[in-house]
C-alpha cells in the first residue's frame, strides 16, 4: 500500500511542466490533487517513473465566469467551485453535482479538472462537461488545443489527451436563459460512489417544453449527453409524463451489476432518477421564468 | 531481474502544528507517513490508505484532508496540522474535551481523524443541528463506538466553544470597562 518510487517534478509554469511531460511522455502522470491517482498509486495499479505535480504552477487556481461559459482551471478544488457564488448563479447544475462529489475532506483537496481527465464514468463531473457540452483546453510543448467533450471520453479511463499534454483547464458551456437544471444520485452511503446518478437541463419557452437532455453517472462507459427533446419537445410542463423517456435511457445506458446493484438495479434506478430530474429541472425553468417576468414587470 | 532502485533521499521541511520540521525522505513518501515516520508525530492514524476512512485527516491551511492522499513534499507549501496540535492531555481543544465527556470513542483509532475534521467542520459551522452533524462526519469511519456519542460529541463541543466565545466577550467587555475606569 505505499507507490513504487518515481522522480518527482515540481514545475512553476505551465511551459515547464508541459516540457517535462515531453521529455517523460509515457512514463509520465500528472498529479493536481492525486485523490484519485494517489489511491492507485499506493495499490499500485499504476506506478509511473516521473509524477508532474502541477500544485505550484501559478495561473492555474481560477474559476472565471462569462456569459456563455464557466471556466475552471486544472489546480481549481471541488470545494472552491462548489462555494464559488458567481458559479453556482451562472451555471446552478455544478453545485448541484459537486455537493454529491465524494465527501467535504475529498473535495478540499481534489481537482474538478483532475476529476474529468481522469474520466471515471462513475465520476460526477465528467457527467457535466457532458451535459453542459464543454470543452477541454490541453496544452502541450508544440501546440495548444480545445477539445469538445464529444472527442475527449474514448473509453473506461481513457481521452484523447496524449501522454505530452496537460489539462490546463475546462470550460463549462452556460446553458440559455431560462434553462432549469437537476442532479440526483443514489448510492449505498452518501458519499460513495453512485449506483447511478442523473443530470437533466430543461428549457421552456412560452410555457412549452423546447430543450432536455439527460447525463449519466456510473451506468455508461463513457461520459456522454443524451438529447430527449424529441419526447416532449412543445408540452406543457404540468402535464407531461416524465417517464415516456424511458425507452430512450435504456437505449443510452449499459450498466454493470456488482456487489452495491444489479445492473438491472442501476437500469431502474437511471430510468426513475431521468424522470425526477427532468421534472425538477422543468419546475425551475418554469420558476426562471417567473423570476425574469417578476423582476422586469415593475420596471417596465 | 531489475537492479533495485536506490531512491534518492530529498530534504524536505514541512511547517507542523506552528513548527518547522525537518526529515529525509524519498519523494514517495505519503504525508501520513512521513508525519509518523519521519517526524514520530503517531497520532495521525493510518486506516485504509485510499482515502474511505478519514482515521489520517489532518488539516491542511485549517482545511481537512487525508494524509494518505497528498505526499510530504507536495505539503511542503502549506500548514499542516495534527492531531498533537488540537490540544494536550492537561489542555485539551474543546472537540478533544467534548469526546471524552460524551463517550465519543473507544478504541481511539479512529479518534485523530473526527477531532480534525470536526475541529475544521465547527470554524465554519458553529451551531450544527444533529444531521448536519452527523452530515459532517460521514466521511469518517468508526467501527466501534458506533456513531451516536460521536454526533453528541459533534454538539457538545459546539457548545464548549460557544461558552469559550462567551467567556472572552465578558472578559474584554470587563477590560474595557477597567480601561475606561483607569482614565
Amino acid at each position: 500500500m505505499k507507490p513504487a518510487p518515481f522522480v518527482h517534478h515540481a514545475p512553476r509554469s505551465v511551459a515547464d511542466a508541459v516540457a517535462v511531460l515531453a521529455e517523460v511522455g509515457h512514463d509520465g502522470k500528472v498529479l493536481a490533487g492525486g485523490q484519485s491517482l494517489i489511491p492507485i498509486l499506493n495499490m499500485r495499479l499504476a506506478s509511473p517513473a516521473h509524477l508532474v505535480d502541477i500544485n505550484q504552477v501559478a495561473g492555474l487556481a481560477d474559476v472565471t465566469v462569462s456569459d456563455t461559459e464557466v471556466r475552471v482551471g486544472a489546480l481549481v478544488r471541488h470545494a472552491q467551485l462548489e462555494h464559488h457564488d458567481e458559479a453556482y448563479a451562472a451555471l446552478p447544475l455544478l453545485r448541484q453535482a459537486l455537493v454529491n462529489v465524494a465527501h467535504p475532506v475529498i473535495r478540499n483537496r481534489g481537482t474538478t479538472v483532475g476529476s474529468i481527465a481522469h474520466a471515471d464514468a462513475a465520476g460526477e463531473m465528467p457527467a457535466m462537461l457532458a451535459l453542459t457540452d464543454g470543452v477541454v483546453e490541453a496544452v502541450s510543448a508544440s501546440a495548444s488545443r480545445e477539445i469538445a467533450v464529444a472527442d475527449f471520453f474514448e473509453g473506461a479511463l481513457e481521452t484523447s489527451l496524449t501522454p505530452e499534454e496537460l489539462a490546463v483547464a475546462v470550460r463549462f458551456r452556460r446553458f440559455a436563459a431560462g434553462t432549469g437544471t437537476s442532479f440526483m444520485e443514489r448510492a449505498r452511503r452518501h458519499g460513495d460512489y453512485a449506483m447511478a446518478g442523473v443530470a437533466a437541463a430543461v428549457r421552456t419557452s412560452d410555457g412549452l417544453i423546447a430543450d432536455a437532455r439527460l447525463s449519466f453517472v456510473s451506468v455508461t462507459d463513457v461520459p456522454r449527453s443524451l438529447d430527449v427533446t424529441e419526447v416532449f419537445a412543445g408540452q406543457e410542463p404540468e402535464s407531461v409524463d416524465w417517464s415516456a423517456a424511458a425507452d430512450l435511457v435504456h437505449a443510452a445506458i449499459e450498466p454493470e451489476g456488482d456487489i452495491h446493484a444489479t445492473a438491472e438495479y442501476r437500469a431502474m434506478l437511471a430510468v426513475e432518477l431521468a424522470r425526477l430530474t427532468l421534472a425538477q429541472a422543468a419546475r425551475r425553468s418554469v420558476a426562471a421564468h417567473q423570476v425574469a417576468r417578476d423582476t422586469e414587470g415593475p420596471a417596465a | 531481474m531489475t537492479e533495485p532502485v536506490t531512491e534518492e533521499l530529498l530534504d524536505l521541511t514541512l511547517t507542523v502544528n506552528g513548527v518547522p520540521r525537518h526529515a529525509k525522505a524519498p519523494a514517495r513518501r505519503l504525508l501520513s507517513d512521513f508525519l509518523r515516520h519521519d517526524l514520530q508525530l503517531t497520532g495521525t492514524h493510518v486506516g485504509c490508505e485510499h482515502g474511505v476512512c478519514g482515521a489520517c485527516t489532518v488539516l491542511v491551511d485549517g482545511q481537512p484532508m487525508r494524509s494518505c492522499l497528498m505526499f510530504a513534499i507536495t505539503a511542503q507549501a502549506h500548514e499542516i496540522t495534527t492531531v498533537e496540535g488540537l490540544g494536550t492531555i492537561d489542555s485539551m481543544g474543546p472537540v478533544q474535551q467534548a469526546f471524552t465527556e460524551c463517550h465519543g470513542l473507544q478504541c481511539g483509532f479512529c479518534t485523530p481523524g473526527f477531532l480534525t475534521t470536526i475541529t475544521a467542520y465547527l470554524e465554519d459551522h458553529p451551531h450544527p443541528t444533529s444531521d448536519e452533524a452527523r452530515e459532517a462526519i460521514s466521511g469518517n469511519l468508526c467501527r466501534c463506538t458506533g456513531y451516536q456519542n460521536i454526533v453528541k460529541s459533534v454538539l457538545r463541543a459546539a457548545e464548549i466553544k460557544a461558552e469559550i466565545r462567551a467567556e472572552i466577550r465578558a472578559e474584554l467587555a470587563a477590560g474595557t470597562t477597567a480601561e475606561v475606569d483607569g482614565a
